[in-house]
């Protein structure tokens, strides 16, 4: 079952992944091989999804050539420093666009979460499992 | 209606000052935060009634006898220009200016709306593509990042949205616990109270009542959808979320910095190091337990209150103060209706 984001998801996968620019019926041909998003596949099914992206700004192309060829505006990295940017940023008192489950954090703060979590951790500790501390995740 | 006039500026200024204040510093609200969020939205909106009800009323006084009349006889007089005599400048004055303030909040809203939805679509698009949907929970993703953060996106098509960092984080409770506190937010349309004051605040910036009002109404917020989570988990697993993600998101910028960070994220990082580098210069040489009794940091103030219950306040408080809230809007209502 391929709907229009998986197929958006896998287009633009292919898009990354790939050094040079591809023409619509290429990019397909590469989808119906590789993955189950791409069966059946009709060509104007590519186009409509890949203008979709352009719209976004995910995907650019060149129109000097015949056909178009598309490739991505950028690489998936820099959309996902975009992507964290926007959620680290959005705290309650400034963006009301997205709730984070826990905001900004100062040092400070962080500390004494840490020791809370420890003096928890040492009390559960002769009972149960003591739960993963920060300090593990850290290396 | 000069009485009435006078009596609508003098709730203004009680609204805008004083009540604020000593509600911003109440302890209560963190006992019974639906209480005190109805008493932030009527303080808000009977703060500005009575700003913008007060102009009218004092402008209209030599037009009028009455509210009503003299507003349904305000539109033929400025149209032939006529004014009636002892309108001084001083009226026409007052008129513009609520006219002026009443189309500068609502053009408040709709532009911090129209930013907002914005943000959420372009925010929404991104989400889309770079993360996959977990199985067997519908509207949760899970985004492909080793930053462990968890936030939900309302919207026409709400979304909860978990990284993979923050699920290796947590066991299984705490994901639950954490998925449950996003659920309450999207469930309770928290996000159209967090507009409205967000757009209070950016109306009113050298009002500094608005902004205690958005920071207070933000933590009522996370307070009731934190009750939902631990009504279905328990209150330390949710605890524990909180805690363990509010500290490990520092220690990998402060311990680890930016420049060990993968390549994929090291830009978000950057920008959130500078943040919290602004944030050490107070209160380094506190004790730790000192600071964590008296911390009004939104996220040490959860942690506290999930770990050391409080009962929730009396019924007849909790009406009392309901009680209190309608009387705040119905005062001026009422002042306005039959100057």
């Amino acid at each position: 079952m391929a709907t229009l984001g998986d197929l958006e998801r896998s287009i633009m996968e292919r898009l990354w992944q790939s050094d040079a620019p591809v023409s619509a019926a290429e990019l397909r041909d590469d989808l119906e091989h590789k993955t189950s998003a791409g069966k059946d596949l009709a060509l104007t099914t590519m186009l409509t999804v890949l203008s979709r992206l352009e719209r976004k700004g995910f995907v650019a192309r060149d129109r000097k050539v015949r056909p178009h060829l598309y490739f991505a505006v950028t690489t998936r990295a820099d959309h996902t420093a975009e992507l964290l940017a926007q959620v680290l940023g959005a705290e309650p008192d400034r963006e009301a666009a997205l709730a984070r489950f826990v905001g900004q954090v100062s040092p400070q703060e962080a500390d004494t979460l840490r020791q809370l979590l420890e003096k928890r951790a040492g009390s559960v500790g002769a009972s149960a499992a003591p739960r993963p501390l920060p300090a593990a995740q850290a290396d | 209606m000069l009485s009435a006039s006078l009596t609508l500026a003098a709730l203004a200024v009680i609204l805008a000052w004083p009540v604020p204040v000593l509600l911003a510093r109440a302890h209560w609200p963190s006992r019974s935060p639906g209480v005190a969020l109805l008493l932030w939205q009527a303080i808000a909106l009977a703060g500005g009634l009575s700003m913008i009800g007060s102009l009218v009323t004092f402008g209209l006084i030599p037009f009028s006898n009455g509210l009503l009349s003299g507003l349904a006889d305000l539109p033929p007089l400025v149209f032939s220009g006529a004014l009636p005599a002892g309108a001084g400048l001083i009226h026409l004055f007052a008129l513009s200016s609520a006219a002026l303030l009443l189309a500068h909040l609502l053009l408040n809203l709709g532009v911090t709306v129209t930013r907002t939805e914005r943000q959420r679509r372009r925010h929404r698009s991104l989400v889309d593509l770079l993360s996959t949907p977990l199985l067997g929970q519908p509207g949760t993703l899970i985004l492909d990042s080793p930053a462990p953060v968890a936030y939900c996106l309302p919207g026409a098509r709400t979304v909860t949205v978990l990284s993979e960092g923050l699920v290796s984080l947590l066991d299984s409770d705490q994901l639950d616990a954490v998925i449950a506190h996003e659920r309450a937010h999207l469930r309770q349309q928290h996000h159209i109270l967090l507009v409205a004051f967000e757009s209070w605040r950016s109306a009113l910036p050298w009002f500094p009542i608005a902004t205690r009002a958005q920071v207070a109404v933000s933590l009522l917020v996370e307070m009731l959808a934190d009750d939902q989570s631990r009504r279905l988990t328990d209150s330390t697993t949710l605890a524990e979320a909180i805690a363990l993600v509010g500290s490990a998101e520092t220690q990998n910028i402060v311990r680890r910095g930016p420049a060990s960070m993968s390549v994929v994220d090291a830009p978000a990082y950057a920008v959130r190091a500078d943040k919290v580098g602004t944030a050490t210069e107070f209160g380094e040489d506190l004790q730790h337990d000192v600071r964590f009794a008296t911390s009004v940091d939104p996220v040490v103030v959860r942690v506290r209150r999930l770990l050391h219950p409080e009962l929730q306040l009396s019924l007849p408080a909790r009406t009392g103060i309901l009680c209190l809230a309608a009387l705040l809007l119905a005062l001026p209502a009422l002042l306005l209706l039959t100057a």
